[in-house]
């Protein structure tokens, strides 16, 4: 009865119905607080971030005396750290030069590398297979960062207040659909063919020559950056939205996690994992590089996007 | 002294010069162009170095990426100005034909309204 009770609260909660801290902790807007209010406050951090001696004027008269000690200090903390970092370099070896300590590891990536993971390029050998779940991590990691950018600044018809959801959409650029620039239009129509063949070709060229998933990916979303500032928004809804994102990011994630899990439950129990490695430098070589690497980039590019259009307009579309 | 070290010194001092340039300027918006430079520079730096994984990143992600999402934050924060002209005789702030003009004008139609 209880534990029934719990779970529909549970599930409420999931949804976005029901809040936990509502009679605990208060954090809502006051709906009734003037609007002179608001506007002199905006007015006053207008006049303050765009002001050229911004620091200056907040130094009252008595805080002189605290200034010049916070200057001292900084300073020579500040000396006293590049000292440090200069001393720590001076003991590396020198660039380009062998160092016996240090090349263990390396020396056998460089000498097996090639007949271990099958890619040509070792660094993609490295990244993507002999510290593959590094790269897991920094995948995660976006996506955390893409989650937590949605809940700061994601604008739907739960967390807005009627009262003022005019008054802050009308300084969006929701209504004033960038595709009208007409420079934007059409360099955008010339160049952007280019930077998505080039953010493809790198991506799945990952495993013969510089690149990989995340520089891939990286282009791939500032192409589509460009493409939702030269021809709207409107256009970019019609074949992205906020679900197929998270799909897409979804699907990645748990090929990548399933993937790389499997090789190497095989390698430490020695078994035989039957990916084919193929022929070095043809597209399809390099074993699970290339599909690990097309996984990546579909999550850096999904990230890098929906960043972007969060930071815009609040939403990713399709909502 | 050969032209590539010569080249690989300009590079290098141009980088401290921008990292020192970001953190004393005091106009956001200059800063923040002053940090695509950096960007741009560490990219040649990383193909110097021998490598262009990290110089195809960085062009992507420090030149263009961050700073598009720091003018975008700067917009959202009100910090660059909305394409206004301001007239020294009457003091008063006159809206330009440009979009940001034309938006500032119409949330300021609607304060009136609210009002």
């Amino acid at each position: 009865m209880i534990l029934s009770e719990w779970k529909k609260k549970f599930f409420r909660w999931l949804d976005g119905d029901y809040d936990v801290m509502a009679g605990i902790m208060d954090g809502s807007l006051e709906p009734d607080e003037s609007h002179e209010e608001i506007k002199h406050d905006r007015k006053e951090a207008h006049d303050r971030l765009t002001s050229s001696n911004y620091s200056r004027s907040m130094i009252h008269a008595e805080q002189k005396g605290f200034y010049a000690i916070y200057l001292a200090v900084a300073v020579v903390s500040c000396i006293a750290l590049i000292g440090v970092l200069l001393f720590a370099v001076s003991l590396l070896p020198r660039y380009g030069q062998e160092n016996p300590r240090t090349l263990e590891v390396s020396e056998r990536y460089v000498e097996k590398g090639l007949e271990e993971t099958g890619a040509v390029n070792v660094v993609a050998g490295m990244i993507l297979d002999y510290r593959a779940f590094d790269t897991l991590g920094e995948s995660h990691v976006l996506f955390t960062a893409l989650l937590c950018v949605m809940i700061l600044l994601r604008k739907d018809r739960k967390n807005m207040d009627p009262h003022y959801e005019d008054y802050y959409l009308i300084g969006d650029d929701t209504y004033y659909p960038v595709s009208k620039d007409m420079i934007m239009h059409k360099v955008g129509m010339f160049i952007l063919p280019s930077i998505f063949l080039f953010g493809i070709y790198i991506l799945l060229n990952g495993q013969n020559g510089p690149g990989g998933g995340f520089s891939g990916g990286a282009v791939m979303g500032a192409g589509m950056i460009i493409f939702s500032a030269a021809f709207g928004f409107d256009q970019v809804d019609r074949f992205f939205t906020m679900k197929l994102s998270m799909i897409v990011t979804f699907v990645s994630l748990t090929f990548y996690c399933f993937a790389k899990g499997y090789v190497f439950f095989m390698g430490a129990n020695h078994l035989e994992n039957h990916i084919p490695k193929g022929i070095p430098g043809a597209i399809l070589s390099g074993g699970l590089i290339l599909p690990l690497d097309i996984a990546v980039g579909f999550v850096v590019a999904c990230t890098m996007f929906g960043f972007f259009s969060l930071f815009w307009r609040g939403s990713i579309g399709g909502d | 002294m050969t032209l590539s070290f010569v080249i690989r010194a300009m590079l290098l001092l141009l980088l401290i010069i921008c990292a020192i340039a970001v953190n004393i300027n005091q106009n956001l918006l200059q800063a923040v162009i002053i940090f695509m430079s950096y960007s741009s520079i560490m990219c040649i730096v990383w193909i110097t170095l021998e490598s262009p994984d990290l110089a195809i990143t960085e062009a992507a992600v420090g030149a263009g990426i961050s700073g598009t999402l720091f003018l975008l934050t700067l917009k959202k924060i009100s910090a660059v100005d909305a394409g206004e002209i301001h007239d020294e005789k009457t003091g008063m702030y006159h809206t330009g034909d440009t979009p940001a003009g034309a938006m500032k004008e119409n949330r300021e139609m609607l304060d009136h309204d609210i009002e």
